[in-house]
């Protein structure tokens, strides 16, 4: 199972607690993930990427194995220890202080 | 005896103050969406249980919220279940979907507008500004958003589409203003269904009279002498709200960016009925439950200066459909207040004597039950109020 971190906004909207996990057929790349989350819970579709363009919103990031993996393509594999469930993908809401 | 349900929306959440018809003691519920913007919510008036909200964030972006239980539980709509699955087995949930028609079927495709520096940007969806619920139809609700555009949505707000009309009368002229391309007030005719007026910020004023297909700007009589190169423009003019009586939909009261005016013939032409005001910026109008002849404004200082004149915080009326305006001030701060009151956040019951209500940007929402003789603060330490609407139930 792939284990993903939601932002607390994200974690009250989908009405999920703590960690996420996901069965996610095939290769593990972002794309998969995100189609396996908005499946699961669809009322996060538009709040991670574009409906239209599937493109990250901008505040919005893509952690894991202590590396930014936001600018990485879709279609990449996410790290192994991801695709095995040892570490989760964190979702992330970028720092905008002040 | 009837009841008052106030819906308010705040920069941190929606909050939901309810009395009975003394008004006089509320309860405060909320917040709800906490740490989300919420824009606007507002109700069917022939289903008051269901509201509609428009819930916003610069991170996730929107998210469009409807209670069917008068605000007790929200769900987006169409993520039942049933909604769900479409032939590829993902969601069709898509209520949070605004995607501007670029169409060739529905008319010219528009796909930019004015930047400031002289170029065509293309339009980019932001948020949901405000939210009207159809006056018959509790399936049906428009939904004014930035970069300027009027979307319907005809099944309770699961799916959307744009009303591209508008955006062809001279959208690629339109120019974001200050608080942004935003669509921020929609009207709906309740002795035509086919007519709507919306109000654009730094666009202008717009009608239409076939459902939404085609429109027309009603701007003349407006002088921008300030904001653009051509006072009497026919776009461009920043309009900050139009209210009408219900009674009298041909009669229509707009805050300007400056100046306060008056049309008698559903927008064809506009006069200025600033009159007496201390100052004629502001961003609110609203127009009396009982008296289609009463309305009131609250002059802020200039554009420069969003706060009350000389730190006092009054709410003024006219009982003869404008220019002689009268002060009220009591129960409301008369000294060191320099809070702002935005466009969406005053609204009126319909008791009798009429209730006026609005909010203002250091979170206090005021009320009056005496149609403005008296205010009382009803909650005071909300985040910063960006919109009031007020229903009154049996």
């Amino acid at each position: 199972m792939i284990r993903v971190v939601l932002p607390q906004h994200l974690r009250t909207l989908a009405r999920a607690d703590g960690e996420v996990q996901l069965d996610v057929p095939g290769p593990v790349t972002q794309r998969a993930v995100l189609d396996a989350l908005e499946r699961r819970y669809p009322m996060l579709r538009g709040t991670i990427r574009d409906h239209v363009t599937l493109k990250r919103r901008p505040f919005i990031r893509f952690f894991a194995c202590e590396r930014d993996l936001s600018h990485e393509s879709l279609d990449s594999p996410l790290p192994e220890a991801v695709a095995q469930g040892k570490e989760p993908l964190l979702i992330v809401g970028a720092m905008a202080g002040g | 005896m009837s009841n008052i349900r106030v819906l308010v929306g705040t920069k941190k959440g929606a909050f939901i103050l309810t009395s009975d018809g003394k008004r006089k003691r509320w309860d405060v519920n909320g917040p709800h969406f906490g740490g989300w913007e919420l824009y606007h919510l507002k109700a069917s008036p022939v289903d008051p249980n269901r509201i509609y909200a428009s819930q916003t964030s610069s991170w996730f972006g929107q998210v469009i919220q409807r209670s069917d239980d008068g605000g007790k539980t929200w769900t987006p709509p169409g993520t039942k279940p049933e909604d769900l699955m479409g032939p590829d087995g993902m969601p069709t949930g898509t209520s949070n979907m605004f995607a501007y028609d670029t169409s060739i079927e529905t008319g010219r495709p528009l796909t930019t507008h004015q930047w400031y520096d002289g170029t065509q940007k293309p339009w980019e969806f932001k948020r949901v500004w405000h939210l009207e619920p159809s006056l018959t139809d509790p399936e049906t609700v428009y939904a004014g958003v930035e970069d300027a555009a009027l979307f319907r949505s005809t099944d309770g707000g699961k799916t959307w589409r744009e009303l591209a009309g508008l955006r062809e009368v001279k959208g690629s002229l339109w120019q974001p203003g200050a608080g942004g391309l935003c669509l921020h007030t929609i009207m709906l005719d309740p002795a035509d269904p086919q007519r709507i007026y919306v109000a654009i910020s730094a666009a202008g004023a717009f009608r239409t009279g076939d459902g939404g297909k085609t429109w027309q700007p009603i701007n003349k009589g407006l002088r921008s002498n300030y904001e653009l190169p051509d006072p009497d423009a026919d776009v461009g003019h920043c309009v900050h709200r139009i209210a009408m009586h219900p009674s009298r939909p041909n009669v229509l009261f707009m805050q300007k960016h400056w100046d306060v005016l008056r049309s008698d013939d559903a927008g064809q032409s506009w006069h200025e009925i600033s009159g007496d005001l201390p100052s004629d910026f502001g961003f609110p109008i609203d127009v009396h439950a009982h008296e289609p002849n009463t309305i009131y404004v609250v002059p802020i200082k200039s554009d420069s200066e969003h706060f009350p004149p000389d730190g006092k915080l009054r709410v003024y009326r006219s009982r003869t459909g404008g220019n002689e305006w009268e002060p009220l001030t009591k129960g409301l701060p008369q000294q060191h207040c320099y809070v702002n009151v935005l466009r969406d956040a005053m609204a009126v019951d319909h008791l009798d004597p009429c209730g006026i209500y609005f909010g203002t940007t250091g979170g206090q929402i005021y009320g009056s039950a005496d149609g403005g003789d008296s205010w009382e603060p009803i909650v005071r330490d909300l985040p910063a109020v960006l919109s009031v609407e007020v229903q009154t139930l049996p």
